[in-house]
């Protein structure tokens, strides 16, 4: 029988220590729906994402009852919209956007990804319709999210993509102002997109998965946070030892739901997740773990470092637990979600040239940010270009969430609301990158990416 | 299948024998107990079998969480595995 203690352990990490599955992604591919006929190409998108994810919900959910384990989202991630899409006869893909938000309502998912475009070396006919539908889609929709892949560690980053993206954010920010720019919230521009990622707003099926399959992300940033409070002033060593133990422990749940869900789905298990995804719930930070480790405030000289211990060592105890790991597997830190670096932005210390040295060791990038209003779009573009440049030569992903929030400027806050918490206003350079924007062309991939 | 059983609360008489009258009810079978009171709180978690529980295990989690209101205790039932797998390799 297990102990008293081990029992009562994990009651108390998923009672006091926000520990959760934080999604469970089905990835469904809707290649099959491609139709010369918008129309006809919608229809075939709800039928077959409402057949597939029929059950998603009701089985989370009767997991979730019997393991006594909160799941907390159920999603949808489909094939990137402007490959399904390429072949319609269409100027608008808003249409798809809408189809796929009824199908996430009728399936009673929170979230649904894939309203993508993978543009990094160049874009299609099919690709350039996506983008310019993508405010509309945003303002029209409520679960549907975007996201666009502009560069890659093999193809370089496509700098014309990357001053389209700038101004796609701005138009998409304005036309959801009644919202504070909510609209931004669902659309992330990537390099090194992946394609099994469960987490939102990246989640996408790639064209090389399976029809259908089931992904799993994990949560804990609570539970390794007390877990490093009872090793206070040791050395990395154990503080190194602690997380990885912690971490091995929530994989090992991830794995055990998703194999459970998979099962009753009778859809393969695709991967775990290894992530520490904070919500803005206290006590559920990754700024505070960063913090436990001695830092006064995260942001300060020495959170890089903190952030690439926990990185590394997160992945090393989940590793083990799990037999197919991948998504973006690493910690997450969004501003807006995450109490203590809401904390941290407010009082200053926390800057976005620090959120972007940071980025360059952690998943995914400078996420969930609002900025100031009167952002350029070329601004806007050159934040992107600099986070593509980091996991082009780095080989890793990274991503970028911002939402210049209208009429907002430093020292507001932007109210998201849910799990999407809220953002103060950080300050940008003002300083112009107009001309290096407006260059355009492709950035070459570099040296490390010959390695054949 | 097998089910851990936590009841956790203020001790009083009869927690264990209502508890087991419950679970034998559904035709839960005990397989192993442990308990203790500390200060006061009564602590008890039990194995049991829920192979043969007239009920799926989704609701005989609503139904004993209900009585352990009633009774002022906190009552969970949960799959064995979540166990196993966060504390054995």
């Amino acid at each position: 029988m297990f102990s008293q203690k081990d029992i009562l352990a994990t009651q108390d990490m998923i009672d006091k220590r926000h520990l959760d599955i934080r999604t469970i992604t089905m990835g469904i591919s809707l290649l099959d729906c491609c139709d010369t006929d918008l129309d006809r190409c919608c229809e075939k998108i709800y039928k077959k994402i409402t057949t597939y994810a029929k059950d998603l919900v009701k089985v989370g959910c009767e997991i979730e009852k019997e393991f006594g384990i909160p799941i907390v989202n159920k999603r949808i991630s489909v094939t990137p919209i402007a490959l399904v899409a390429g072949s319609c006869e269409a100027d608008s893909y808003v249409k798809i956007a809408q189809t796929l938000d009824r199908a996430a309502e009728t399936c009673g998912v929170n979230f649904i990804g894939g309203f993508s475009a993978l543009v990094q070396k160049g874009a299609t006919r099919g690709d350039m319709t996506l983008i310019r539908s993508i405010p509309e889609a945003m303002a029209t929709t409520n679960k549907v999210c975007a996201s666009v892949n502009v560069g890659s560690t093999k193809a370089g980053i496509n700098m014309d993509a990357v001053a389209e993206m700038g101004r796609i954010i701005k138009k998409t920010a304005e036309i959801t102002a009644d919202n504070d720019g909510l609209g931004c919230a669902k659309l992330v521009v990537f390099a090194n997109a992946v394609e099994d990622n469960p987490f939102m707003a990246g989640a996408f099926h790639g064209v090389g998965e399976p029809e259908c399959v089931l992904n799993v992300g994990v949560s804990g940033p609570g539970v390794v946070y007390h877990a490093l409070k009872s090793v206070k002033g040791q050395p990395f060593d154990v503080v190194a030892e602690t997380i990885k133990k912690t971490a091995f422990r929530i994989t090992r749940m991830g794995q055990l739901v998703g194999q459970e869900a998979s099962r009753r789905l009778g859809v393969p298990f695709g991967i775990v997740d290894l992530s520490l995804a904070p919500t803005p719930a206290v006590g559920d930070s990754v700024a505070r773990i960063l913090e436990e480790m001695g830092l006064e405030v995260c942001g300060t000289h020495g959170t890089t470092a903190a952030l690439a211990m926990l990185n590394d060592a997160v992945k090393k105890g989940g590793v083990m637990a799990s037999n197919h790991v991948g998504g973006l597997s690493g910690a997450f830190i969004p501003v807006s979600e995450d109490e203590g670096m809401i904390a941290a932005a407010e009082s200053g210390t926390l800057a976005l040239d620090k959120l972007e040295a940071m980025t360059c060791v952690c998943s995914v990038g400078l996420d969930m940010i609002a900025v100031p209003g009167d952002t350029s779009a070329a601004t806007i573009s050159a934040i992107i270009a600099d986070e593509a440049a980091i996991g082009m030569v780095n080989s890793k992903t990274t991503a970028v969430r911002i939402i210049p929030a209208p009429g907002k400027v430093v020292g507001d806050r932007v109210e998201m609301g849910g799990l999407l918490g809220s953002a103060p206003v950080m300050p940008v350079h003002g300083e112009s990158s107009a001309d290096f924007i407006a260059r355009g062309g492709r950035i070459p991939a570099p040296i490390q990416s010959l390695k054949n | 299948m097998k089910a851990v059983v936590t009841v956790v609360g203020k001790d009083q008489v009869g927690i264990i024998a209502a508890v087991c009258v419950k679970l034998a009810e559904y035709q839960v079978n005990v397989l192993d107990i442990s308990q203790t009171v500390m200060q006061g709180y009564f602590t008890m978690m039990m194995v049991v079998d829920v192979t043969g529980c007239t009920v799926p295990l989704a609701e005989l989690v609503s139904l004993m969480d209900e009585m352990g209101k009633d009774m002022g205790l906190s009552i969970r039932v949960q799959r064995e595995d979540i166990f196993e797998a966060m504390h054995r390799i």
